[in-house]
């Protein structure tokens, strides 16, 4: 195992030891210690490394991922996981905003709880929050699959593409074009694969599940006097 | 941007420690807004019961205003130079005789804050430069609060940085902008009250005065400010006792709070707070949207 304090080390050396880690590669292990909320930590790399980072991070941590497996022991900062490709990110405690914005696949599981704007944009990636969501959660969601394991906040869906969005809790308020919808035999089987992913010993009939109504997909020629 | 920061002891031990936190705190927040950067210390003098702090021209001598003060005070009173600015403590009682000899200094300075027990502090530059440079580490006290500058609203200035301070005891910290401010201060203006600059937190704090001194409590003036101010804030609040923490209903400008048996800690990030006892074992989170917290000893 590779370690790095960075204490004494820089993130700009940690972060392209590991960007020129090729795709394809043994897979190596990596440790990083005192990450000190720094930005941008592990972000970009495109190869199948385990990144253990033991402690909280800042901004944008593991953004642009692909292939790697990135492990957080502690709390991560704005932006975590923002626009994966693929590859994992665990998050042992909470995530700020915009946790897994536009991120096109890979999966992102929170085992606290996720703030305002979880998966906004989503293009595909399959985020789980074992905790609470804040609002605006799936705002303008296009593809992928939002696990929520507690609450979430007002403005969920907010103008929603297509995406699944499970909630086991209370949904304080859903966001325009955002409906309840039914659970038929092919979400409960996607929503079963999260949870068993995730090692979560809940049951998938405890959720309610969130989609668009396709009704802002076509301008409406009645609404032509409001513009 | 603008980074802020807020530090409130629940342990008098860690009073001695106030300033050392704060300034590591400060300079942590550096990357989030270099123009100017400034502070706010809550610390009770055991002496006199009254402070005011001034911002001088680096032209005027401490000596010429403490031979003022000697003439015409009835108490006893003390000048201390920190940096560019010079802070008097004084007994109440002669108030307005202190604000009598000042104006003699109009020119050439210019008040930062008034009250039992706040001192602001601010300039352009970096934090590091303005930490060194009014030796915040040195502080003791109860509480008190940051900021650091990347400035969008009005001009780089002293004036200009953050706290705000508009009546006695009370300041604000802004991060954000607000859109609708020179409405407010439009109102405001017709109701008497005075500004010292173009910037839209400096509205915000004088709103929050105003509420105040008509007969609101803090926490009320906040509630209103969520209907009444339009843009984006986090605004941290400094009073007498304590601080509050409020972010607009949609709350994209982030907020950390730490709190443990001996603090609360507020941060801009997480990185902020790194340096703080046993901040390991603290209950960390993220204020909520348009929702008052508060703490007071």
């Amino acid at each position: 195992m590779k370690i790095f304090d960075l204490e004494n080390d820089s993130l700009r050396s940690l972060n392209h030891n590991l960007q020129s880690i090729k795709a394809g590669s043994v897979t190596t292990d990596w440790q990083v210690e005192n990450p000190g909320g720094s930005h941008a930590l592990a972000v970009g790399l495109n190869a199948e490394v385990n990144v253990s980072i033991k402690g909280s991070t800042g901004y944008y941590c593991g953004g642009m991922n692909q292939q790697a497996k990135i492990h957080i022991y502690g709390s991560v900062g704005p932006g975590v996981g923002e626009n994966m490709m693929s590859g994992q990110i665990i998050v042992e405690g909470d995530a700020s905003q915009y946790a897994g914005a536009t991120g096109h696949g890979g999966l992102l599981l929170i085992k606290g709880n996720a703030s305002s704007r979880c998966g906004i944009s989503m293009k595909g990636i399959e985020i789980i929050v074992m905790g609470n969501i804040g609002h605006m959660s799936a705002f303008m969601a296009q593809s992928g699959n939002l696990v929520v394991l507690g609450d979430a906040g007002d403005g969920l869906g907010d103008s929603i593409y297509e995406a699944n969005i499970f909630v086991r809790g209370h949904v304080k308020g859903l966001g325009a074009d955002c409906i309840e919808k039914d659970m038929r035999l092919e979400h409960i089987n996607t929503l079963e694969r999260l949870l068993l992913t995730a090692n979560c010993d809940v049951d998938s009939k405890n959720f309610r599940r969130y989609g668009s109504a396709r009704s802002l997909y076509n301008f409406k020629v009645d609404n032509l006097n409001s513009y | 941007m603008c980074g802020i920061v807020g530090l409130f002891l629940k342990d008098q031990n860690l009073q001695p420690e106030l300033g050392t936190y704060l300034a590591d705190m400060l300079v942590k927040m550096s990357d989030r807004g270099p123009d100017s950067a400034g502070m706010a210390l809550y610390s009770k003098s055991l002496q006199f019961d009254m402070k005011l702090t001034l911002k001088f021209e680096p032209a005027v001598r401490k000596q010429d205003l403490q031979a003022i003060l000697d003439k015409d005070l009835k108490n006893k009173f003390d000048v201390q130079l920190r940096g560019s600015h010079v802070v008097i403590c004084f007994s109440k009682s002669d108030y307005d005789v202190v604000l009598d000899c000042i104006t003699q200094f109009n020119s050439v300075a210019c008040v930062m804050s008034k009250g039992e027990v706040i001192e602001i502090f601010k300039e352009v530059g970096s934090p590091r430069n303005f930490v060194d440079h009014f030796q915040i580490s040195g502080f003791h006290g109860t509480h008190g609060i940051g900021h650091t500058r990347m400035a969008t609203e009005s001009a780089v200035t002293t004036s200009g940085a953050h706290p705000f301070s508009t009546a006695f005891d009370q300041c604000l910290v802004h991060n954000g902008s607000l859109s609708n401010h020179n409405g407010i201060r439009r109102k405001l203006l017709a109701d008497g009250m005075k500004f010292e600059t173009d910037n839209d937190s400096e509205v915000a704090a004088t709103y929050l005065s105003q509420k105040i001194a008509s007969g609101s409590s803090l926490r009320d003036a906040l509630n209103q400010s969520l209907d009444d101010l339009d843009g984006f804030f986090t605004f941290v609040v400094g009073i007498k006792n304590g601080f509050g923490v409020l972010r607009d209903r949609i709350a994209c400008k982030p907020a950390v709070l730490a709190e443990t048996d001996q603090y609360v800690a507020f941060g801009s990030e997480y990185r902020a707070l790194t340096n703080l006892p046993k901040i390991n074992l603290a209950k960390v989170w993220e204020p909520e949207p348009a929702t008052v917290y508060f703490w007071t000893h």
